[in-house]
């Protein structure tokens, strides 16, 4: 089967900062994104872990994008004016995608 | 002095006391237990709504009057004022960092709902009644410190601007919308609304309040446990101070406006108790530099902690003598 060569960028941000870093994406043109919760880490902060929590400042969300190769700079200078001060990683790898009319 | 002791032992040995011990105790030795995000975020939900409907019911059958609108902007001031004497006690008692003593303020400014209720649940259980509306004290008392925070950083060149997203963090967070709209619809639909729903709302409360305060106590267990290093001896005297500096300025504004004997105590529960989930989120938006450990572990940690054993009977036997009810 053919597959065609993408970027898949994974940013894991602190949960209150969803909705600004999805409207950074969508402002830059990338409008294709998957959200999911995180259950717990640690990181310079410390642990920490979504059970219990009732309020969002002690929960991290998971944003996965995956987007042709020349796309990939101008997602992560969207994403990074948002997530440059904030508490989180941000990775790209290589990937492979089945229908690139898609991405 | 006997009554006293007889009123903290009453509050220590309560199901709802006890039930944060349980909590503290199974984080401190390293239980499994734990509760679902999506069921304590459920059971806070339960709660912000049963205080908002009962407050706005018992403000219908109440009516309203000069002495409300005094009480709300004396919330206002109260929440505005405390992160500045927040701020300075933690500027002279520890070595914390500008931004981070601003964030701490902030959270000190504003209100724990669930001390508030805690609060409220002892006044019932010894027969004291209170202004139905300090549930609308409570509610606008949980947003000003934050602009006094993040004024107090910007001073130092710390912070983002207000934005859009931080206004609406600020206004629109969901503690503070279902609190205010609850109220509103207790208001609207009084004790017979009230009355309609008690099955659900009523009855049970004490019961949801008490798993909550089990998932408080772990969420607070596993804070404390996780701070060695963190809370030098200044930051835990700051999170034992703070809340009886809070307290004093909640009477002497509740005595100026002639409140109840149990008026007296929710305001001065609500100057002594420090936010652990509407503030901490804007702060994550607006000062992202702050270690927010550091204001967690404190405000839920050390202050509630410190609030719901012992600060509440103290506030009441404070108010107690200086009414000489």
């Amino acid at each position: 089967m053919e597959m065609y060569k993408a970027k898949r960028v994974e940013i894991i941000i602190e949960a209150v900062m969803e909705r600004q870093l999805t409207n950074a994406l969508n402002e830059a043109g990338v409008t294709g994104y998957t959200v999911l919760p995180v259950s717990g880490g640690s990181g310079r902060s410390g642990p920490w872990s979504r059970e219990g929590q009732v309020g969002r400042a002690g929960g991290m969300v998971a944003v996965i994008c995956l987007i042709r190769p020349e796309r990939l700079d101008a997602l992560l200078e969207a994403a990074f004016a948002v997530v440059e001060r904030h508490i989180g990683v941000v990775n790209v790898a290589d990937a492979h995608v089945l229908r690139a009319e898609r991405f | 002095m006997a009554d006293t002791m007889v009123l903290a032992t009453t509050n220590l040995i309560s199901p709802i006391i006890l039930s944060f011990v349980l909590g503290l105790l199974a984080a401190f030795v390293r239980s499994d237990l734990s509760f679902p995000e999506a069921i304590a975020k459920g059971l806070s939900l339960y709660l912000l709504f049963a205080i908002g409907f009962k407050g706005g019911a018992s403000v219908s059958a109440h009516g309203v009057d000069a002495q409300l609108a005094l009480a709300l902007l004396a919330g206002v001031a109260l929440s505005l004022l405390l992160p500045f004497i927040a701020f300075a006690l933690l500027r002279t008692m520890t070595r914390v960092p500008v931004v981070d003593a601003a964030a701490v303020a902030g959270h000190y400014g504003s209100i724990s709902i669930v001390t508030f209720v805690a609060a409220t649940s002892l006044l019932a259980s010894l027969g004291i009644t209170a202004e139905g509306y300090m549930v609308a004290v409570a509610a606008v008392m949980e947003a000003p410190a934050i602009l006094s925070a993040l004024w107090l950083a910007a001073r130092r060149g710390g912070g983002a601007g207000l934005g859009a997203d931080l206004w609406r963090e600020i206004l629109l967070n969901g503690s503070v919308v279902l609190l205010l709209g609850a109220f509103a619809i207790g208001w609207i639909t009084g004790e017979e609304g009230l009355a309609t729903i008690s099955g659900l709302f009523v009855d049970p409360f004490k019961g949801v309040l008490c798993l909550f305060l089990l998932d408080m106590g772990l969420v607070a267990g596993r804070g404390l446990r996780g701070s060695r290093g963190l809370l030098s001896p200044g930051l835990l005297a700051f999170g034992v101070v703070m809340p009886l500096v809070g307290a004093v300025c909640g009477l002497a504004a509740g005595l100026a406006l002639g409140l109840s004997l149990g008026g007296l105590v929710l305001l001065m529960v609500l100057g002594a108790s420090a936010s652990y989930i509407a503030v901490p989120a804007a702060m994550r938006v607006a000062l992202p530099e702050a270690n927010p450990a550091l204001s967690l572990t404190l405000s839920l940690g050390v202050t509630f902690t410190f609030n719901l054993t012992l600060g509440i009977p103290l506030y009441l036997m404070l108010a107690t003598a200086m009414t000489g009810s």
